[in-house]
């Protein structure tokens, strides 16, 4: 296998060792962003349990069909990319690379989709600001909440969609075995991403919705 | 003579290292050699250190009088702020494990490198990227919140450049959680044979502990950062009263990074001190596992008592009581600590070489530092002193009583390790006693203006407080001087210097084992570890005649060496 030797970095020992400490690596800095995105849940429950009703009344604004169909596009993806991970096991060069690009395309779909729900909020006027159309004064600190919590759940999935194309670019090129130990910390931080969503869809989308 | 002779002649002289395996700046700036990345991240700091002490130095002369002598208070203000994020974010969080962690965690425990080189190399561009950011804030202006960002004067009555000087910490908080995480994988997957958990020195375990707490803290102060950012640039509500916002909020997710921050800031510090005070007493580090579970719990628990930071912020009398109980747990692993380098020393063959000499100014320092914060940690006094001069005094105590120092020791006890040459020893001795004093002249006196009421961050005070300031800014003087000598008689060693044995201190540790300055594979055959760290009773005194040989440890296990 000299296709696996290339895969083999400094200071690595073995391939073996290289892909656990591919996973240490990955599951600590998930750790770190489980904290990132805690502060921001901290803030939501804390002001969800100061001021209930307004978080009802401004959680009944929001677009519950993009939220949803967000929900699905993810969550395929993650399936798209749990094959491409089985596949890099099995050597299957083909299969992985395709299912990498359905999972960039997946996620394309999921920002172009939250763009559109965008506007549809600013058409509302949902933006915090001086002319909010919800009352009382606390339903801005529902959508004060939501843009941050949306924008940097998308800031991630960008930045996910970009790690991906890199990778299958490489891939590609064949500047990286199939077998790379790197697809594992690809795959872990991409469902990653996903999770998150999986935890504001219903935080933003569904508590109190009647 | 022949071109190969002379040649060879040139070999002789400068031996093949990490410092010889490329001399263009280009090499240096795409390395991925954790020595060299070391190196990066000392130059950056050192430079930010200046600045951040030359803000300090114009503070500490305007304070001179009670009204003032060439700033405005806007201009004060900016001063104190920026010397408090910069040493914060710029010098003190990176200072220990990115310089000499970097440089000697792969060496210690005996491997070639970190264990993701090029997120090294990365983290120290995204530092050099939040720099940048806080230099343009620094440049057009300046902030004037505070270290602290509180809002609603970080969101609606900051005059500063908020956003720029917020994005920079942001954005550097990564650099230390790329640096965390590369840290405790290496310390995980990277130990030679051999080299078990509990053999592992302190000083791995004090970067195993801090990177622990920098991965864990540091993102809940980027979230708090970026909500300030949020609210200030873009008018989402989140800290606004107005509107329902809670300010205390933002307090609580500052500090449940920037408690911990201390001990980021602290850990690492005693792992130097534990390394440095068996050496010069040539003696094994008195209860060394108990050292280990101190640090474990001391990053724990640090990370349960950041709400002694707001006794006066309107919590409920019973949060107070907790995080006041918690903080006192706090000082029962820093007294073991204490006690243990204590009674390390104890009939020890003690040498006062400069390293020893910072390190044991640590410990002082480190104890009074630690004291006062017990003072701190009891509601009823803490109301008293909240804000003042004595809170300063305290945290400089500990930050830089205690990290500065020790960051110091750790300079001088493995300069000859990182450099390959040896400094002025009559020299270093002599900055070492004076950063003593003149720390011990800036702080003592502002402890007692403290308890006397004299607040934190006033432009204008009473008269009667003017001899203490007095005498605080001219114990600076002496601190800045103390500071700066360093400087010159480091770099007249790197050219005049004396070219250093591969272990000139007798030091036990795998970096020792290696030639001064290290290879750039650091060992050219991996190590096999047999025996405890710190084994200075059975260390063999063999008189050091090849600088490539040093003396070796017994080994009971005849594979090993």
């Amino acid at each position: 296998m000299s296709d696996a030797a290339t895969a083999l970095r400094e200071p690595w020992p073995d391939l073996d060792r290289q892909r656990d400490g591919v996973l240490v690596g990955i599951w600590l800095f998930i750790a770190s962003e489980v904290l990132f995105f805690g502060a921001l849940l901290l803030g939501y429950a804390v002001y969800r349990a100061l001021y209930p009703e307004a978080f009802r009344i401004a959680g009944a604004e929001t677009e519950v069909f993009y939220g949803s169909v967000n929900l699905l596009l993810l969550l395929t993806s993650s399936v798209t990319m749990t094959i491409a991970v089985d596949a890099s096991r099995h050597g299957m060069r083909r299969t992985v690379i395709a299912c990498l690009a359905l999972t960039m395309l997946l996620g394309a779909a999921f920002l172009m989709f939250k763009g559109l729900e965008y506007s549809a909020d600013i058409a509302k006027g949902l933006f915090p600001g001086a002319h909010f159309p919800l009352q009382p004064p606390q339903t801005q600190l529902f959508w004060g909440l939501y843009w941050v919590m949306t924008g940097v759940h998308a800031i991630h999935l960008a930045i996910g969609i970009a790690i991906v194309g890199v990778f299958a670019l490489i891939l590609w090129r064949r500047l990286l075995p199939i077998e790379s130990p790197a697809m594992l910390g690809v795959a872990t931080y991409w469902h990653f991403v996903d999770t998150v969503w999986i935890i504001l869809f219903p935080l933003l989308y569904l508590v109190d919705r009647s | 003579m022949t071109d190969a002779a002379i040649a060879d002649a040139a070999v002789d002289t400068q031996p093949a290292s990490y410092l010889t395996a490329g001399h263009t700046l280009l090499s240096w700036l795409t390395t991925t050699d954790h020595k060299r990345i070391a190196i990066l991240y000392a130059v950056s700091i050192t430079l930010f250190f200046f600045i951040g002490g030359i803000a300090i130095g114009l503070v500490r002369l305007e304070l001179m009088t009670p009204h003032g002598l060439f700033l405005t208070s806007d201009a004060y203000n900016r001063l104190f702020s920026l010397h408090g994020i910069i040493m914060v974010w710029f010098f003190l969080v990176p200072s220990i494990p990115a310089t000499m962690g970097n440089f000697l965690l792969p060496l210690m425990i005996g491997t070639h490198d970190v264990a993701f080189p090029r997120l090294n190399l990365f983290s120290w561009y995204l530092y050099v990227f939040g720099a940048a950011f806080t230099v343009y804030a620094l440049i057009s202006g300046g902030v004037d919140t505070g270290w602290t960002f509180y809002t609603p004067l970080s969101t609606s009555y900051a005059t500063g450049y908020v956003v720029a000087a917020a994005t920079g910490v942001f954005v550097v908080g990564f650099s230390s959680i790329a640096t965390g995480v590369n840290f405790i994988a290496t310390a995980h997957m990277l130990r030679a044979p051999g080299m078990t958990w509990f053999r592992l020195p302190l000083f791995v375990w004090a970067m195993y502990t801090v990177s622990m707490v920098m991965v864990l803290a540091t993102p809940v102060l980027a979230m708090s950062l970026l909500l300030v950012i949020a609210e200030r640039a873009f008018g989402l509500p989140i800290f606004d009263a107005a509107r329902g916002g809670d300010p205390v909020l933002f307090q609580h997710l500052f500090w449940f990074y920037s408690h911990p921050a201390v001990y980021i800031m602290i850990l690492p510090a005693m792992g130097v001190v534990s390394e440095v005070i068996p050496c010069f007493a040539r003696r094994t580090i008195f209860g060394y596992a108990f050292m280990v579970y101190a640090l474990i719990t001391i990053a724990v628990v640090g990370f349960m008592v950041w709400g002694h930071h707001m006794f006066v912020a309107g919590q409920s009398p019973l949060a107070n009581l907790v995080f006041s109980f918690l903080s006192f747990i706090v000082a029962v692993p820093s007294a073991i600590k204490v006690f243990n380098w204590t009674a390390t020393l104890h009939r020890g063959e003690i040498t006062f070489e400069a390293p020893m000499l910072y390190a044991l100014g640590f410990v002082g320092l480190f104890t009074i530092g630690g004291l006062t914060g017990l003072f701190l940690a009891s509601v009823p006094i803490d109301i008293h002193a909240t804000d003042t001069y004595f809170v300063i005094a305290h945290f400089h105590f500990v930050m830089v009583g205690g990290t500065v120092s020790a960051y110091m020791a750790g300079l001088h006890f493995w300069w000859p390790k990182v450099t390959g040459r040896m400094y002025s020893e009559a020299w270093a001795r002599f900055a070492a006693i004076t950063t003593f004093l003149g720390f011990n002249a800036t702080f003592l006196p502002q402890f007692v203006m403290g308890w006397n009421g004299m607040p934190r961050r006033y432009h204008y005070y009473p008269d009667v407080f003017q001899a203490w300031h007095v005498m605080s800014s001219v114990g600076a003087l002496i601190l800045a001087v103390a500071y700066v000598l360093p400087l010159i008689y480091f770099g007249w060693s790197l050219i005049y210097g004396r070219r250093a044995p591969a272990n000139p201190w007798n030091a036990t540790g795998l970096e020792w084992q290696t030639s001064s300055p290290p290879p750039k594979e650091n060992f050219h055959r991996i190590p096999r570890v047999d025996v405890e760290p710190y084994a200075y009773d059975a260390f063999v005194h063999l008189p050091t005649t090849d600088d490539r040989a040093p003396p070796s440890l017994p080994s009971p296990a005849s594979g090993g060496g």
